[in-house]
């Protein structure tokens, strides 16, 4: 490794663990929260550096934009006074014990990864990947040969939106809309832009960095902008249609990986011949679905037509 | 450089899953503890991806972990502070 590299890895963690730090003990909520969100574009740009570009882009629009979003829209819902809370100096000492036992366990680590003959399935991924009905080694593992780990995940988000509707009505509604008068323009002008890359992140998820998930972070991203600028979910939208675009995604996948074994293969064992086709399907309904959710669970409650406004 | 590569990444992979875990359980402010849990979750996503990439090849396998683990976390991070907010409505 070139020493200008190794540089670059120490002085990106260290601002990391720094940032980390910051993230969960600053004085003040709202630096803590803009901390976190920081220390998710660093790590955005450490998956670049070990060369995981799928990750980068999930991380870079979830990680850091979404759950941003999330954890200030949090923060102004709740009361200002239980905002502060110091660290005790007592807590502060007690840090020590925990940094000696997370040296001792990178040391082990080390250890255990120098002492291992190569792990992984990386061979044995590349070897089926004529079989994979995708160019992208990362997108194959996903929809193909994990895409069993792929839909548990979609049903985990399908499960959160449903907890959190159950918690309540929409909050965001009961919010003031941001005093930015320049939000709404930039928002017409960016949201085309946004659902344009999000279709471009999911032509591109079959040969290269993109997907599914980057793109229905996308599409969440426009969706939440055009939100903070006032807009608000419309009175058809809000009953069954929205429903369906919720579960369209887990619904595709149930129904093609039960459709395969109609063909008389084996639950998820796409046919070589068709498994392109039914990819996209897949990753189509997935990306979308993935952003409706997303957009979702930062509305806070499922939108009602009693209140809901016009636009 | 001596160092083994991926040193440096598992170094701080340790790092933050202690600061994680040390936040987790000394904050008493349920939003700190939120981002003591996603700091410590970067941590471990930083840690599997790293052992990944010690083999020839580089292995698709733990990025596709990584990708799912970042939505579900997602996901819990949303479900936690929709519940932080309401609890928070109940308290007088």
């Amino acid at each position: 490794m070139h020493p200008a590299e190794a540089l670059f890895d120490a002085l990106l963690l260290l601002s990391m663990v720094v940032l980390a730090w910051q993230g969960v003990h600053a004085r003040n909520m709202f630096r803590a929260v803009v901390s976190f969100m920081m220390f998710g574009l660093l790590t955005a740009v450490a998956w670049v550096r070990l060369e995981a570009p799928d990750i980068a882009l999930a991380e870079a629009a979830l990680g850091a934009g979404l759950t941003g979003a999330l954890l200030l829209a949090t923060l102004g819902r709740l009361k200002p006074e239980r905002r502060g809370a110091r660290l005790q100096r007592a807590a502060k000492l007690s840090m020590l014990p925990w940094l000696a036992l997370g040296l001792a366990g990178t040391m082990t680590l080390l250890a255990v990864t120098l002492a291992l003959p190569a792990p992984g399935l990386g061979e044995r991924v590349l070897s089926a990947m004529p079989e994979a009905g995708v160019d992208s080694p990362v997108t194959a593992v996903l929809l193909n040969f994990r895409a069993w780990d792929t839909l548990l995940e979609i049903a985990v988000m399908l499960l959160a939106v449903i907890a959190i509707w159950s918690l309540g009505q929409d909050v965001l509604a009961s919010t003031s809309r941001l005093p930015a008068p320049s939000l709404p323009a930039l928002v017409r002008l960016l949201f085309p832009l946004l659902v344009l890359s999000t279709f471009y992140l999911l032509w591109r998820g079959g040969h290269g960095p993109g997907g599914a998930f980057p793109a229905g972070a996308l599409l969440a991203a426009g969706l939440v902008l055009a939100l903070l600028a006032g807009a608000r979910v419309p009175e058809r939208m809000t009953g069954a249609p929205l429903r369906c675009a919720l579960a369209a995604g887990l619904l595709a996948f149930i129904i093609i990986a039960v459709g395969v074994m109609a063909e008389g293969g084996v639950f998820f064992a796409y046919p070589p011949r068709h498994a392109p086709m039914l990819i996209a399907i897949v990753e189509i309904a997935a990306g979308l679905s993935i952003g409706v959710m997303l957009t979702a669970l930062f509305l806070g409650g499922e939108p009602t037509d009693t209140q809901g406004g016009s636009t | 450089m001596s160092l083994p590569p991926g040193t440096l990444f598992l170094l701080a992979s340790a790092l933050l899953f202690a600061i994680g875990a040390h936040g987790l359980v000394t904050c008493r402010h349920l939003l700190r503890k939120v981002l003591a849990l996603n700091v410590a979750m970067t941590g471990v996503f930083l840690l599997l991806v790293t052992l990944g990439r010690s083999g020839t090849t580089v292995d698709p396998v733990p990025h596709a972990m990584v990708l799912t683990g970042i939505v579900v976390a997602l996901s819990t991070t949303a479900v936690a502070l929709g519940l932080i907010v309401r609890l928070e409505r109940r308290r007088p």
